[in-house]
């Protein structure tokens, strides 16, 4: 697609959503992964609504439940998905994108519209795993992104001859990595066959074809490729930026990429979705061994990071804290959820004067002895799974749900990457997972199904998670 | 082949593994399922699957992907 056609496509959809009379309002698009799927994303921005991606693999109870969480105005659809939409009471109007995308322009509306847009608005939801089982739509701001990106793009050097090549999911913030600055630079974004990441040499001879020269993956698609001994078959010829986020990248993957793409910079990436996108960065500056940690480095420009104990304040050098996270680029919190919104985005407890608000993000942090931010785990039951953010807490709420179960309690055996799922109650492991498979998308089902006698409690009668735990590691 | 699918029906695909002939192409198998099969094939045949193999026409069906197995346990 080029630029032109994404411009016309969007000023059509923009037109035809106006002409719908919506403004200020969420608008779900629920599309396959195409670069129409972009443009229904600007022009639901270009309407003066913010878009609520859904995942179009999630099982219709799931996209149920978070429509009715979003009330969406109205629902985009392609020809796959419409008819789902359609069956779903909360969808609000079901609009065909191909269809929006041949509607008149209406140049003066957008140009009205496009004045009463501020830059404290919304632009998107996205959601993330929610640990009592109902998800979180994330609430991301026009100048939370604008500022993201300007901080990104200066520290990555992206200009107008990067060619991306994107892996991450349109449903979620990691792909603004690409999307934003390929419209700020005109620079191109090839988004990659979803297929090839089970392909790996097609893979990288597809990087090679398209002289994509910048790729900002999840670490497990870098450890996918190199772990399968892609690299030592062919190598990426035209790479000179390379990033990894969303989870620790095992450091013998990160050498062969290194070996595989020497010219390369290789940057390590974190942020939570909460805070737009990525807040820190580290370009790796020396080589690492295995059992080093890869730090998480330095905030993007005008962004603070910092640490906070137990007692609220700032821990003494060395030791660990959990990741509070300052600045414009802070998200608005979770659409239609003021406690969960209240328990992560509080008043900067170093500033009693006047009214701040921080992020706190659950992960414990710890800076090394040259000054930069190392992750270190995290403090609830949160993980990271291929990319995902799962919490377990979300799993056990929909095996919960089920009228046959009594206790749910899921355990993530880190070594072979496996969730397990133990239970009581009168139904098979079989029967179990037909019923979570209804619920759930497909990454937040668990490896493994155990079904127990009785949970394990602790001397106070509490489950025992890490008798569980244990079990786990010994079976996975 | 009964060992195969027995790999294959704990990674819990939503598709029935007997008669399936698209498992990449069709978006059942995912870079999760792809990793853990190539570890299992290998715990169960003594076979590692070269990077070249791994190909759509490989994996779309168990039949395709015993046929792999075989192929490599040959050579």
């Amino acid at each position: 697609m080029t630029f032109r056609q994404l411009y016309d496509e969007v000023c059509a959809i923009g037109s035809a959503l106006i002409r719908e009379g919506y403004f200020r309002q969420p608008v779900m698009v629920l599309m396959e992964k195409r670069a129409q799927t972009i443009a229904a994303f600007l022009g639901v921005v270009a309407a003066g609504c913010f878009y609520v991606p859904v995942d179009v693999r999630c099982p219709r109870q799931r996209v149920a439940m978070l429509m009715e969480q979003i009330h969406p105005a109205a629902c985009i659809c392609d020809e796959a998905t419409i008819s789902l939409a359609q069956s779903l009471p909360e969808a609000g109007r079901c609009l065909l994108c191909r269809t929006l995308a041949q509607c008149a322009v209406d140049d003066a509306a957008l140009q009205a519209v496009r004045e009463r847009q501020i830059d404290a608005d919304p632009m998107y939801v996205v959601f993330t795993s929610g640990s009592t089982g109902t998800a979180k739509g994330v609430v991301g701001s026009h100048r939370g992104v604008l500022d993201y990106v300007q901080g990104l793009c200066q520290v990555l050097s992206f200009d107008r001859d990067t060619i991306f090549g994107n892996q991450t999911p349109l449903h979620v913030d990691a792909c603004l990595k690409e999307i934003i600055p390929t419209l700020k630079y005109g620079a191109t974004t090839c988004l990659i066959p979803e297929k090839l990441f089970l392909q790996p040499v097609k893979l990288i001879e597809y990087l090679n074809q398209q002289k994509v020269n910048t790729i900002c993956w999840v670490a497990s698609a870098l450890a996918l490729v190199s772990s399968l001994g892609t690299l030592e078959k062919i190598r990426p010829k035209y790479l000179r930026t390379v990033t990894f986020a969303s989870e620790v990248l095992p450091i013998r993957q990160l050498n062969r990429w290194r070996q595989a793409a020497p010219e390369a910079g290789f940057y390590n990436l974190y942020g939570p979705t909460e805070a737009t996108g990525i807040c820190c960065w580290y370009a790796l500056d020396r080589d690492f061994s295995e059992g080093e940690t890869v730090p998480i480095g330095w905030p993007l420009p005008n962004t603070d990071v910092f640490l906070l104990n137990a007692y609220q304040q700032i821990p003494p050098p060395g030791e660990q804290g959990e990741i509070c996270i300052r600045g414009t680029r802070l998200t608005f919190g979770y659409y239609g959820n003021q406690e969960a919104t209240r328990g992560a985005f509080v008043q900067n407890p170093l500033n009693p004067c006047y009214p701040e608000r921080i992020y706190r993000t659950g992960d414990i942090g710890r800076y090394n002895s040259r000054g930069e931010l190392e992750f270190i785990s995290r403090k609830d039951n949160q993980i990271k799974h291929m990319g995902h953010r799962i919490e377990l807490g979300d799993i056990e709420a929909a095996a919960a749900a089920q009228e046959a179960v009594q206790t749910a309690c899921c355990i993530y055996a880190a070594k072979r990457q496996w969730i397990f799922l133990y239970y009581t109650g009168d139904l098979t492991p079989g029967e179990l997972m037909e019923r979570l498979r209804e619920r759930l998308p497909r990454y937040l089902l668990p490896q493994r199904i155990c079904r127990l006698d009785s949970m394990p409690l602790t001397a106070n009668g509490k489950l025992d998670r890490k008798e569980l735990q244990q079990r786990s590691e010994a079976n996975g | 082949m009964d060992k195969l699918l027995e790999i294959l029906r704990e990674l819990n695909l939503e598709t029935d593994l007997q008669t399936e002939t698209a498992l990449v192409d069709g978006g059942f198998l995912d870079s999760f399922d792809l990793v853990t099969l190539v570890a299992e094939i290998d715990n169960a045949f003594g076979v590692v699957i070269p990077p070249e193999e791994l190909t759509a026409e490989n994996f779309n069906s168990a039949r395709a992907l015993y046929d792999l197995i075989l192929r490599l346990s040959d050579g």
